[in-house]
C-alpha cells in the first residue's frame, strides 16, 4: 500500500506549499502574516531544489538552496524594518489601510 | 519503509503548519505554526540527505528569522489588527491563481513523472561528506555569487537598521 518515496512526492509537496503561501499572500490583510507566507513560498522552492539535487546526485541544487535562504533572510529583515517604520508613522499593520500610493 | 513513514510525517507537519499559519487570527499563533512547518521542512532535508541544509534551516530559520518575527510581533501592536477582519475578500483572485498554477504544476509533475523517470525509486548513495562537497563547490565554482550574497546581506543589515531608526 505504501509506495516508496520518489522525487514526484517531493515535487507535489513543494507545489502544495507554494500554493498555500500564494493564497496567504493574496487573502491576508496583516502584513506580518503576508511576510510569513512569503517564507512559506521560498521553502517550497527549496524543497524542489533539494529534491532535484538528490535525483540528479548533484550538489549544486543545495548551493542554490543556500542562496535562496540568504535572500529570504535579507527579505525578512528589510521587510520587518519597513513594517516597523510603517507602524511608527501610520499606526497600522493592515495592508488595506496603506493606500497612499493607490490611484 | 521507514523512509516512507518519515516522509508522510514530515509532510503532514509541513502542510498543517502552513495552513494554520495563513488561517490563524493571532499573529503569535501564526508564527508558532510557521515554526512547526519549518521544522517539517528541515526533516525533509534530512530525509533527502542534505544534512548541511538541515542544520542551516534549524539555526537560521527557526533560530533566527522566527525570533525576528516574534520580536516584531511584540514591537508592533497587533491587538487592533486582530480585532479587524483578517481576510481582504480577494477569494476569487486567490481561487483563480491557485487553480491555474496548481493545475499547471499538477500536469507537469504528472507528465514529468513518466517522461523523465522522476517516479523511479532513487538508489541510495552514501551521504557522508555532504558539507565538504557543498564547501568544495561553493568556494570554487560559485565563489562570485557567494561574495555577492555577502554584500547583499550587508546591504540588508544597513537597510533594515536605517528603516527601523527613529529619525531618518
Amino acid at each position: 500500500m505504501l509506495h516508496p518515496i520518489t522525487a514526484v512526492h517531493y515535487l507535489a509537496l513543494s507545489a502544495a506549499l507554494l500554493l498555500i503561501g500564494t493564497v496567504g499572500v493574496l487573502v491576508r490583510r496583516n502584513i506580518v502574516i503576508i511576510l510569513m507566507s512569503i517564507e512559506l513560498i521560498l521553502n517550497g522552492v527549496n524543497i524542489n531544489l533539494i529534491a532535484f539535487s538528490k535525483y540528479f546526485h548533484n550538489v549544486i541544487g543545495q548551493i542554490f538552496a543556500i542562496f535562496v535562504i540568504t535572500v529570504a533572510v535579507a527579505e525578512a529583515a528589510v521587510g520587518l524594518g519597513i513594517l516597523i517604520a510603517l507602524f511608527r508613522n501610520r499606526k497600522t499593520v493592515v495592508a488595506d489601510e496603506v493606500n497612499l500610493l493607490k490611484w | 519503509m521507514v523512509n516512507t513513514i518519515f516522509f508522510y510525517t514530515f509532510a503532514f507537519l509541513t502542510l498543517v503548519g502552513a495552513v494554520l499559519t495563513i488561517t490563524r487570527r493571532n499573529a503569535v499563533y501564526s508564527a508558532i505554526s510557521l515554526i512547526v512547518s519549518l521544522c517539517g521542512v528541515a526533516g525533509l532535508y534530512l530525509l533527502q540527505s542534505a544534512e548541511f541544509l538541515f542544520a542551516v534551516q534549524i539555526i537560521l530559520y527557526v533560530g533566527g528569522v522566527m525570533v525576528l518575527f516574534l520580536f516584531v510581533i511584540m514591537l508592533v501592536n497587533l491587538d487592533e489588527a486582530a480585532r479587524q477582519p483578517q481576510f481582504n475578500g480577494q477569494w476569487l483572485i486567490a481561487l483563480v491563481c491557485t487553480l491555474g498554477v496548481g493545475g499547471e504544476l499538477a500536469y507537469f509533475i504528472m507528465k514529468g513523472g513518466t517522461d523523465f523517470e522522476l517516479a523511479k525509486v532513487p538508489d541510495m548513495v552514501p551521504s557522508a561528506g555532504n558539507t565538504e562537497r557543498i564547501a568544495d563547490v561553493l568556494f570554487s565554482q560559485y565563489l562570485l555569487p557567494f561574495e555577492v550574497a555577502s554584500v547583499m546581506l550587508l546591504v540588508a543589515i544597513v537597510g533594515s537598521v536605517i528603516m527601523a531608526k527613529r529619525r531618518f
